[in-house]
């Protein structure tokens, strides 16, 4: 096969750190190479780099053939080379066909758009997908998976033939990943290369041909799929064997510490009730948009609530903002780290100690010995790796910093923990970390809720487990009486009629 | 070694830029150098360095005030129609306070409870307080106070003017409230991401109304510095002075977005622009010719600051 993509000795240093020590990376016609590492491990520095979005500091880029003399983001984009960015970037308030063609837009005589040109070539575009989507619907009003297909279409339609899929499944339900998949062998036929980059290694087998690992920013390895186990990858990533990819530890589930009841809010939830113990997992699973974090939201008083009643430890609560959740003792780690866990031009002092500044202080000033030294033993314990506190989170990976969230409410040490998604985006040594720490605050007595998408996560992790269907609880397995079969059917709303009614009453 | 002028380029741009216009005026003017204009550059300066301060706690949440003008214009015009009625200096100081205090509070409100944009509420207030103070004083000055009172603008204590004085205080306890404080760190965190703030459950609405609060508060002690000074209150007093004020702390090198800047920044950067001031003042550069340099400035300062944040 024709190599179409050839990165050969490629460096680059930032600040402190050497990304990528000498990486060499191919690509042949038709391919789907897979790119897997740790976070950290410099997956985005090299695509950044394969971009235009970063120079190297050494080495080189060949594109069919030809070396690449600049390689700035116009020269790339016209050598062919697509990132399609786990956050999407679409405007969010322009149609389909505007954000496809957007910067060239087909035109009238006298500069106007020439709107039907526009959305018969988007209609053109997405035919071989076998997908409806309007090409004047806003995207915003499209979800995650439509989103993606208007990226790839965006993509298409500059002729590019080196795509680049960053995490394309992070926000996607299990039937859209089919799709998804269905697309990218579309893609192929057309001879169209594709480098993927994920952290969910089951998927790697349905569409990888090849394999790439990064770790630490070397190469480590490039094999054809079919010589990997999951099991070798995982080795290959973290340098160790992993014995186990989720720990469990035995559990005995204590007191009621919140319990939900009737929680309904317009066309997001209704009439939702159930209870976590102390000591639990309680894991909430659905399809995406099912409505699991509009729950959580709801609960922690972030959206406002239409009726349903809260208890803490048996009372009777008023949440009306998530003031109200964190003095009665509930964390929420949020589902999207940057916008809602993180403020990134802050340090991870800052970020750290936001929960607990209205302890820490004496008439408004703050006790910053006592904040400094809560801020470092949490550095320690949870091995953050950063140079210093008051490095800008912006410039830490992934999995450290949710990390920094995750320091930010044990220091305030809640009653119930709420992990939505907790492990998105985050590598496989550094999700077993965190699997680690739910257990730990479970053991310690804290109540822990675990929103995730992942069902071996939820298979695996959680003690019970609640499916959400369309805004309802439709279904509560104890992890023992679980299938992912049988969870997948109730997610996907298949016995909704006959349970709904049981769930209402609990465990 | 290149990397490294870059940084310090970076880290002390702004006095670098102010040491290079200081240097240039004292070869240019014989006049700079002496005691009684350096004094009177930063007596000067103290009247909108102090509104910077206030516009600093602001600009680092990710607002803005325009109504800072119109905001001094009022207090100075209640305080002055106090003192003309027989009050005494410290009612008439307290309801001047209070006048910044209460448009400060009204913005905030408006900017947290309505959820409108800070730039459209401080609009309307620079409207609404400007149109008060000609109702109150029927668009004429209200002057003459007692030698007392304008000690405020024109007294000294151990040889350094009053307003000075003022400043530095200022200045130094904004300083400690940004650094040291639950308000100061709650200040910077809605800047850099109101929301991760909210979900920690803080209460964001209280925090940015009360930098609404200072920045009224700023401009009410402003105003008491300049109507002792002038012995009078103008109707039209501090009109613009918003454009010196957020361009002080633009130059300081905080970010309009919110979350990166501090009041050493914009003390430097209200210095620059009273130097700047004086500067062409003594060279006899006209008063049109000043408006376009200032402007320049203010558009260099802010394109210098991207330019170094695009390279991180």
């Amino acid at each position: 096969m024709q190599t179409v993509l050839a990165m050969k000795g490629i460096t680059k240093s930032f600040p402190g750190v050497k990304a990528l020590k000498s990486v060499d990376f191919d690509l042949c016609q038709g391919e789907v190479h897979a790119l897997v590492g740790e976070n950290g491990a410099g997956k985005s520095t090299l695509m950044k780099i394969l971009s235009g979005l970063y120079r190297a500091d050494e080495g080189e880029i060949w594109i069919k053939g030809k070396k690449m003399t600049d390689t700035g983001i116009k020269t790339m984009l016209d050598a062919g080379v697509s990132v399609i960015y786990q956050e999407l970037n679409l405007v969010q308030y322009l149609s389909v066909a505007e954000n496809i063609f957007i910067g060239r837009e087909p035109l009238l005589p006298g500069g106007f758009i020439d709107w039907k040109k526009m959305n018969s070539a988007v209609e053109t575009l997405l035919a071989p997908f076998n997908i409806k989507i309007n090409p004047r619907a806003r995207v915003h009003t499209l979800g995650p998976a439509y989103q993606q297909v208007v990226e790839i279409a965006k993509a298409l339609s500059l002729n590019s033939d080196i795509l680049v899929m960053d995490e394309p499944t992070a926000a996607l339900t299990g039937n859209e990943v089919d799709k998804l998949f269905e697309i990218i062998r579309e893609l192929k036929q057309k001879g169209v290369s594709i480098i993927y980059i994920s952290h969910r290694l089951e998927e790697l087998a349905k569409v990888a041909d090849r394999v790439t690992i990064l770790r630490d920013g070397e190469k480590i390895i490039t094999k054809p799929l079919a010589e990997f186990t999951i099991p070798e990858v995982i080795s290959h990533m973290v340098g160790r064997t992993l014995t186990e990819q989720y720990p469990r530890a035995d559990y005995t589930a204590g007191e009621e510490v919140l319990r939900v009841e009737g929680l309904s809010k317009k066309g997001y939830c209704r009439d939702v009730s159930f209870a976590a113990r102390k000591g639990e997992i309680l894991g909430f699973t659905g399809l995406v948009g099912a409505g699991r974090t509009e729950i959580m939201q709801t609960i922690y008083g972030y959206m406002k609530k239409d009726s349903g009643r809260i208890f803490i430890d048996g009372k009777e609560v008023k949440i009306r903002s998530p003031r109200d959740a964190v003095k009665r003792g509930i964390g929420l780690i949020p589902e999207e780290r940057k916008n809602h866990g993180l403020i990134l031009e802050l340090n991870v002092f800052d970020n750290a100690t936001i929960t607990i500044l209205d302890k820490e202080n004496s008439g408004g000033f703050l006790k910053k010995k006592n904040l400094q030294s809560l801020v470092n033993t949490m550095v320690e314990t949870m091995g953050i790796k950063t140079p210093s506190t008051t490095q800008l989170v912006r410039y830490l990976s992934g999995g450290n910093q949710q990390k920094v969230v995750l320091s930010k409410w044990f220091l305030r040490h809640c009653k119930v923990y709420i992990f939505d998604e907790p492990t998105r985006g985050i590598d496989v040594g550094a999700k077993a970390e965190i699997y680690k720490l739910m257990q730990k605050l479970a053991k310690e007595g804290a109540a822990v809720i675990m929103v995730s998408s992942e069902l071996p996560e939820i298979m695996n992790v959680s003690d019970r487990i609640e499916v959400v269907f369309d805004g309802k609880i439709v279904k509560e397995f104890r992890r023992d009486e679980a299938s992912s079969e049988t969870v997948m059917e109730y997610a996907l709303g298949l016995h909704e009629e006959a349970e709904s009614s049981m769930a209402a009453q609990g465990a | 070694m290149k990397s490294k002028f870059a940084d310090t380029l970076k880290n002390y741009g702004i006095i670098l830029a102010f040491v290079i216009i200081c240097v240039a005026l004292a070869i240019l003017s014989p006049v700079f150098l002496t005691k009684n204009n350096i004094i009177n550059v930063i007596r000067q300066t103290s009247i909108y360095g102090i509104m910077a301060v206030g516009m600093t706690f602001v600009i680092l949440t990710g607002g803005i005030d325009l109504s800072a003008g119109s905001v001094l214009a009022l207090a100075g015009a209640i305080c002055a129609g106090l003192l003309k009625g027989g009050s005494s200096i410290f009612v008439a100081i307290i309801a001047a306070l209070g006048i910044g205090v209460a448009c400060g509070l009204i913005n905030g409100l408006f900017i947290t409870k309505a959820k409108i944009p800070p730039f459209v509420v401080t609009l309307g207030m620079t409207n609404i307080a400007r149109g008060l103070t000609l109702i109150y004083t029927k668009g004429y000055p209200i002057s003459g106070f007692s030698p007392e009172f304008r000690e405020i603008g024109g007294g000294y204590i151990l040889g350094i003017p009053v307003p000075i004085i003022l400043f530095l205080v200022i200045v130094l306890i904004a300083y400690v409230v940004l650094s040291q404080t639950k308000l100061g760190r709650y200040t910077y965190a809605i800047g850099g991401n109101e929301e991760t703030v909210k979900l920690s459950g803080v209460n964001s609405a209280k925090y940015k109304t009360l930098v609404y609060i200072i920045s009224g508060l700023s401009c009410a002690i402003s105003a008491l510095i300049l109507t002792a000074r002038l012995n009078s209150a103008e109707p039209i007093a501090g009109t613009g002075y918003e454009t010196d004020v957020i361009a002080a702390v633009c130059i300081g090198g905080a970010s309009m977005n919110g979350g990166r800047g501090s009041v050493w920044g914009s003390l430097l950067g209200a210095l620059l622009i009273g130097v700047l001031n004086n500067g062409m003042n003594l060279l006899g550069v006209s008063p049109y010719f000043q408006q376009v340099v200032k402007g320049l400035i203010i558009i260099c300062a802010v394109w210098l600051d991207k330019m170094k944040t695009v390279k991180e």
